[in-house]
């Protein structure tokens, strides 16, 4: 994967607006989803799904923002979104349950995280970053499962649902995913100006070549941290939307595994298109949800225990699956969807 | 005779016991292409290294426009006006050749921490950038992704970035490496039309280009700079013939 | 807090540390010659510890286990690079990293088909079973005094391969400048797998010696590898020296941190409070310490030349 996504600079309309419907039919079907949820029977289930899709779509696009536009493998991200987790947590068990003040602290703490240790991380290059930022996502899970007032190990549940302005209207699966849709489309939209705009500009040129960035005045280093600030900041949003979807934090919400998944859901969506990070999150979510039902009826031709036997290790499945994609499939889904267009 | 633009005193780079750049002192003049030639491992690349940022040297001094720029990075010096051009092509393959230049106009105008606002639409980065391309005659292709440019086209990007960032000083290495006659030709054209403009120092291999451009020749040899004259002069040095002897022919 | 508890913890940290360098070893060495991030070096390990203990279940003693289950690590480490490390080395480190981060969600869950989910246990070897008594009034197990010989023996014998035979030489020189070494005819393909088998065997041999000590379960390998990595990037990515010293250096951090540092918060806070705290920070002690190191030197302590 050596050449990372390709983004188009200069004008190129046919593929541009060709690529353009795919948000928009990605969007359109988020929103309309709860009205079909409605019809489905399983409301409650096909909500909590959708809602996780988009709060984990929002946390791979945060970390495409680097990777994809940056170049820059971050294997901590999973930091960020404990850190989001837990601010509404410890907050909401001092009796502040409020999300205009849950939010903004976390908002802040990501932004503080993700300053001190990009400022050291990103002073190194290429995998002594890849395994700095593992490492700090790893300090930050290892302070999460000592903070025994805060659940240690097994993490906190929270009573209920963070207040909006003192109202409770989040109690509701309805509103919560209708805000949580409007994160997306927001962090989405503030995401798309940032890669277009002179900040993405230069942080696209880092991307591709770093002397030569540095040959025309710039310093890289600057702005990789600044997009590694931003990017920290919309997983930590992520985080605080996660703890009100399961009501629920736990050092399990940033082990390094969660990291790697991650990376997962945006390569496996295509590196550098920020919608295919969400097509990523959701493909990775939906495959996980559904590969034991899938691996149990494929077995049909087996015994029923080695069936539920297989179903119950699905995740050996995962494994292979990633390493193929990383072999054959360059480019993720997006790489898919583009092909056909390039003949 | 007016404060030299670009200095170097007694400036010294060695690895274990091979010394690279071995006291070289160079004063470059305001206005004129000063070309810096030397056999093959006579320290060129290295020397211009240090004078653009990328390798410190030893001991010694840089001095651009009067001032100390030994201990500055690259993009500082950038800032200052002292652009360069690589002698391996570098140029960013997934950008257009217009934003490839637009990015180096935008380098000097203004903050990039602008989180808004199309990059590629604005107008003020992209005339200049066109005029620049223009100066090199690649505005033709402004719109092809740089990597699909042909080896001549890429050379002359590479000078097309290096103007955008406007040099006081414009180091240019090896600019006609691994060009073509014809290419070469064109290259070497463009150079005579920004030499009016700006401070050019030049490295180069090609004897022809660099003895029908040059107002002065500097010879590296074993990093010791052997001569400093006038092409004319240098090409009737003794010393100068001997260390080429079998090289190359100076014509 | 007493002299005695300090000395048996430095033990403990001793012996943590070299177990963390076996580790370390192969996967510094590993990804200074082949510059290859290897995330499943830890799985390696992890499958040392199973097979020690499939092994001594099977033979009866831990001797044979261990016998045996050296050739079938090495084995291993060799197929996987066969089958898919070997078509990675010319991807980029996302590749590397994604593909064997593939293979330890495959391996972890695995190890949980075949063996289950619950912790095996093996027992400590006959020979080096019960305590000796290393100063008035203090035991220490016989079994972690010979992990720590043993982890010494290997460290030394590391050294003598690297730095006297000719495979030694050409990783030294692959570290530093790998398209040097194959400019020289070397097979760089077959010093590859040498490296590479040689590293996984270390780490297997790591979690063999551990098995008697530890529990053996899916996914023990993974806080050691990012331990492991911590001790490389500290050491400086490719450096033997840089990783043993770095390795001890961790290891005693981390078990006399773990120890003391409620202890010595005492000293400033009231008892309740620096114990919590204690407990919160010591686990971070080594994250800030890498973060101090790298602060001061980018590249580690012992940044091998490219």
């Amino acid at each position: 994967m050596t050449e990372l996504a390709e983004t188009p600079s200069a004008p190129a309309p046919s593929l541009t607006t060709r690529l353009e419907l795919i948000p928009i039919v990605l969007f359109a079907a988020f929103a309309a989803a709860p009205l079909l949820a409605t019809s489905s029977g399983a409301e409650g289930y096909v909500l909590s799904l959708l809602t996780r899709v988009m709060i984990f779509g929002i946390a791979a696009m945060a970390l495409d923002l680097i990777l994809g536009y940056g170049a820059l493998v971050s294997f901590g991200h999973a930091a960020f979104l404990g850190l989001g987790g837990y601010a509404v947590g410890i907050l909401a068990s001092h009796g502040i349950e409020d999300a205009l003040i849950q939010i903004p602290v976390a908002l802040a703490g990501s932004a503080v995280f993700a300053l001190a240790t990009g400022a050291i991380s990103l002073r190194t290059k290429g995998v002594y970053f890849i395994m700095i930022t593992l490492a700090f996502g790893q300090m930050l899970y290892f302070l999460a499962t000592s903070l025994a007032p805060y659940g240690g190990d097994d993490g906190m549940t929270l009573s209920s649902r963070s207040l909006v302005a003192g109202s409770g209207i989040l109690e509701n699966d309805f509103a919560f995913y209708w805000v949580c849709l409007f994160c997306l489309l927001g962090t989405y939209a503030f995401s798309r100006a940032l890669v277009a705009s002179r900040f993405g500009r230069v942080l696209r040129g880092t991307r591709e070549n770093t002397t030569r960035m540095e040959a025309v005045g710039f310093q890289p280093f600057r702005f990789q941290l600044v997009a590694y600030v931003i990017s920290g900041m919309m997983a930590g949003l992520a985080g605080c939307l996660l703890a009100n979807q399961a009501e629920f934090v736990s050092p399990a919400f940033m082990t390094w595994q969660r990291s790697g998944e991650l990376i997962f859901m945006v390569v496996l969506g295509g590196l550098g298109s920020l919608h295919g990070a969400i097509i990523g999150a959701a493909a990775f979510l939906l495959l996980e949800e559904f590969l034991p039902e899938i691996l149990h009826a494929a077995g049909f031709f087996l015994s029923e225990e080695t069936r539920s036997h297989l179903a119950e290790n699905w995740k050996m499945v995962f494994g292979p699956l990633l390493i193929l994609v990383v072999l054959f499939v360059r480019g993720g889904i997006m790489g898919l969807l583009r092909r056909p267009h390039h003949g | 005779m007016a404060e030299p633009l670009l200095e170097l005193r007694h400036v010294r780079k060695a690895y274990g016991a091979l010394v690279v750049t071995d006291d070289v002192s160079l004063s470059v003049e305001p206005g004129e292409l000063h070309a810096i030639i030397g056999p093959n491992g006579a320290g060129k690349t290295t020397l211009i290294h240090q004078i653009s940022g990328t390798l410190p040297p030893d001991s010694g001094q840089v001095l651009f426009g009067g001032e100390d720029i030994t201990r500055l990075p690259m993009p500082r010096r950038v800032r200052r006006g002292l652009a360069r051009s690589f002698q391996i092509t570098s140029i960013l393959p997934g950008f257009s050749a217009l934003e490839n230049v637009a990015l180096a106009v935008q380098a000097r105008s203004g903050s990039s921490f602008r989180f808004l606002g199309n990059a590629a639409q604005e107008k003020a980065l992209n005339g200049p950038a066109m005029e620049c391309l223009d100066l090199v005659g690649l505005s033709p292709r402004a719109y092809v992704p740089a990597g699909l440019l042909s080896h001549g086209e890429k050379r002359q990007l590479e000078l097309a970035i290096g103007l955008a960032t406007e040099p006081k000083l414009l180091l240019l290495d090896e600019p006609l490496a691994g060009t073509g006659h014809d290419e070469s030709q064109r290259v070497v054209e463009t150079l005579r039309r920004l030499k009016s403009r700006l401070t050019i120092v030049l490295i180069e291999h090609d004897m022809d280009a660099v003895f029908s451009l040059a107002d002065r020749v500097s010879v590296l040899v074993y990093g010791r700079v052997i001569a400093t004259d006038t092409p004319e002069r240098v090409r009737t040095n003794p010393e100068v013939r001997a260390a080429y002897l079998g090289e190359e022919e100076l014509v | 807090m007493n002299a005695t508890l300090l000395f048996v913890q430095a033990l403990n940290g001793l012996q943590f540390g070299l177990i963390l360098f076996l580790i370390a070893a192969g996967l510094t060495l590993v990804f200074g010659v082949m510059d290859f991030i290897n995330l499943a070096h830890g799985v390696q390990y992890m499958v040392g510890a199973y097979l020690v203990a499939a092994f001594s279940a099977w033979t009866g003693s831990f001797g044979w286990a261990l016998l045996l289950a050296l050739p079938t690590a090495l084995a291993f480490g060799l197929l996987l690079e066969l089958l898919i490390f070997r078509h990675l080395y010319d991807r980029d480190h996302l590749d590397q990293v994604l593909a064997t981060f593939g293979i330890i969600l495959f391996l972890n869950q695995g190890v949980r088909f075949v063996w289950g989910a619950a912790p095996l246990s093996v027992p400590v070897p006959e020979i080096f079973s019960g305590s000796v008594e290393i100063a008035t009034g203090l035991l220490y197990p016989v079994y972690r005094l010979a992990i720590i010989a043993a982890g010494l023996a290997v460290a030394g014998l590391l050294y003598v391969l690297v730095s006297h035979t000719r495979v030694g030489m050409l990783v030294r020189a692959g570290a530093s400048n790998a398209a040097m070494v194959s400019a020289l005819g070397v097979n760089i393909q077959r010093l590859f797998m040498v490296v590479f088998g040689f590293g996984a065997m270390l780490a297997g041999f790591a979690g063999a010696m551990v098995a008697p000590i530890l529990s053996v379960e899916p996914g023990m390998g993974d806080n050691i590898l990012i331990l492991a990595f911590v001790v490389i990037v500290i050491g400086g990515i490719g450096s033997i020296r840089g990783a043993f010293l770095a390795a001890l250096l961790i290891g005693l951090v981390d078990t006399v941190g773990r120890s003391f540092a409620p202890n010595l918060l005492r000293l400033i806070l009231d008892p309740a409070a620096a114990s919590q705290t204690g407990r919160a920070i010591a686990p971070m002690l080594i994250y800030i310490f890498m973060a101090a190191v790298l602060f001061f030197r980018p590249s580690g302590l012992f940044p091998v030349k490219r």
